[in-house]
Formats: structure tokens, sequence, C-alpha cells
């Protein structure tokens, strides 16, 4: 009598499997097509929503190939959270792990992208420091000013051309990718996320401030590798974006 | 390098980043929701599943859907005219007119 939920779990991802036995319909026979819809609709609800939170993705491997690894991924992410705008956190490592998407190697760090945005998008909000606040830091305590930023902002490294990629295939009119290392900053200074592709040196800079370095040693760590580095340009860039949320000058 | 050196450079960095960020915050960054203006399935919000906002305008133009764009351009912005011939301008409020067929 009556079915348990670890077999309706179950059997809701493996379509190939009859309905579990012991499911009735109203006239009390076997409710096999009534799973079948049900199951359905929960395997297309949830690759559609896979879709919807990786556009980019989407739209580098086409409807077809996205529904299946879609299907692929479901059998073993169920969702974990009610709320469908968390779902799909571990897809990008997912993709790396197919063995049939070797050839796209940059497809993981282009996962990780939609996902920034996303969840930069359903961030909290949080009051920025403006640069009249920056501007009243006397010059001989700039060098021990801490940053924090805001949690709508993201950073991605990536061996891959993720701007470039990301931009061509959002944009009519952009260029074509050329090959190369890419890092990119991912804040929310109005409403929606935007992208911004950082100069050599650019993410070194900020994922040293977000690790409570003040801004003298972070720019040592910075020049070590990269000489000419001036963070000026960047410093510029996390003002307009909002992304600076407090502003310490440690002693 | 120095301390004294070190901090000018950072002084001078710091600088040229107010600098560079003066003009473009406040007023220039001002936006306003601009009904009328947006490309079919344009107007994109990165949100994701279990949300209806991205990309739902399914008609060009369609007047009840918005973008942001700079303040005090909105009604400004140039558009083709209708089918009919009826000049079409971008509203701070929303239209009925290029609204999908139900």
């Amino acid at each position: 009598m009556g079915v348990t939920e670890a077999a309706f779990a179950a059997a809701l991802l493996r379509p190939q499997d009859a309905a579990p036995s012991g499911l009735r319909n109203p006239e009390d026979a076997p409710a096999g097509r009534r799973f079948d819809v049900y199951r359905n609709n929960v395997v297309a609800g949830l690759s559609d929503a896979l879709s919807s939170g990786f556009p980019t993705v989407a739209s580098l491997l086409g409807p077809e190939a996205m529904t299946g690894l879609s299907r692929l991924y479901l059998q073993d992410h169920l969702p974990v959270s009610p709320i469908m705008a968390r779902f799909g956190t571990d897809f990008p490592d997912f993709l790396g792990a197919v063995e049939q998407l070797r050839s796209l190697a940059y497809l993981p760090d282009i996962a990780r992208l939609d996902l920034a945005r996303r969840q930069s998008y359903h961030a909290a909000d949080a009051d920025h420091v403006t640069p009249e606040v920056f501007a009243a830091v006397p010059g001989d305590r700039l060098a021990r000013v801490t940053l924090a930023f805001a949690p709508a902002v993201r950073l991605l490294r990536s061996p891959w051309p993720i701007h470039a990629i990301w931009l061509f295939n959002t944009e009519d009119d952009a260029p074509a990718p050329q090959a190369g290392a890419q890092d990119v900053l991912i804040s929310r200074p109005d409403f929606d996320p935007v992208v911004d592709l950082l100069p050599p040196g650019g993410a070194a800079w900020i994922a040293a401030l977000a690790a409570g370095t003040a801004l003298g040693p972070a720019l040592d760590n910075v020049q070590a590798q990269v000489p000419a580095f001036d963070f000026a340009p960047i410093l510029a860039l996390l003002l307009q974006r909002r992304a600076i949320s407090i502003l310490t000058i440690t002693e | 390098m120095s301390t004294t050196v070190k901090s000018l450079t950072i002084a001078a960095s710091v600088a040229a980043a107010l600098g560079a960020v003066g003009v473009t915050t406040a007023e220039a960054q001002a936006k306003e929701k601009c009904f009328g203006v947006s490309l079919a399935g344009k107007n994109d919000c990165a949100a994701g599943p279990g949300t209806t906002c991205a990309g739902t305008s399914t008609v060009d133009y369609q007047g009840n859907a918005w973008t942001l764009v700079a303040k005090g351009t909105c009604t400004d912005i140039k558009l083709p005219p209708e089918a009919d011939g009826t000049a079409r301008h971008g509203s701070l409020e929303a239209l009925t007119r290029d609204l999908p067929k139900a």
C-alpha cells in the first residue's frame, strides 16, 4: 500500500523505469501515465531553469545539447533549495567533468560567469563608498586603507577569453574572441549586473584587497608580478560601479 | 621604494582615480525607466530561473517594457514611426502602443 518518498523520487529521474508500484489513479488502477506526465514536467521544468540560468552556455551549446546535458546533470543534482534562483551552483564543475565537452575547455568558466551574474543580481544591497569619502583620507594614510566589497561583487579569473566569449554571445556586433586569459569584475551599480574586463594585475589587486590586505601591501604584491601596474583605472572602475562598501584606515 | 615615495605613488594613483570618476558620477549616472524603446527580448535582467523579467518583451518597442536610459534622454530617443506613420517616442510611463497580440 502506497509508495515511499525515496522510491517516488528515484523513479522521477529515470524515464526508462516503470512508475513506482503502489501508485493508483482515482479509478484505483496503476497510475502509470499520470506519473509519466508528472515526471516529464519535473525534468522539463528543471532543464528550462538551467537554460535560463546559464544563457551563455545555452547559446554556445544550442538547445538540443543543452537539454541533453541538463537531463544528465539532473540525474545526480536535484535542487537542494526551493529557491530556483540558486539552482545549478555546481553546474560549472559538472560541465568540466563531462568527457564529451573536453574540446570546449572554456565552457566551465563561461558557466561560472553566467552564475556570477545571476548571484550578483540576487545579492543583498549595500551602501557604497563615494569618491568624496576616498578624497577625505589624508595622503600619508592611504597605504593603510583596507576595503570591503559589496555583496553583489564577483571576481572571475580565467585562462580563457571569457569576457570576449560572453560578449560575442550576448551582443550582436561584438568582435570574435581572440585566444588569451581574461579576468572580469562583476558588479551591480544600479539594478542589473555589469561585466567589466580587468587589465593585467587588476584581478590580483582586487583579490588582495578582498582578502583584507591594505592598499600599500596590495600594490607591492601585484607589482612583484606586473612591475608597471597602476591601480588608478581599477580604483576608478570600482568607484564607478559602486563596488566598495566599506573603507577602513588601519593603524 | 622608500615609504615616502610609496605614499606619494599611492596618493597620485588615488587622485587619478578620483579625477577619472569625478566627471562620470552623480548627474551623469542618474538613470530613468524609459518605456517603449527596447527591441523584442532585449529587456534582459540576468535574474535567471524562477523569475519572469528576463527578455520577456516579444515585440520591438513594446509599450509596457522598459529599459534604463540616462536621465533626461528618454523622450528624445529617436525611433522608427509606426506602420501607419504615427511618430514613436519613448515615455516615462507605460504606453498602450506596440503591445503583443493577446
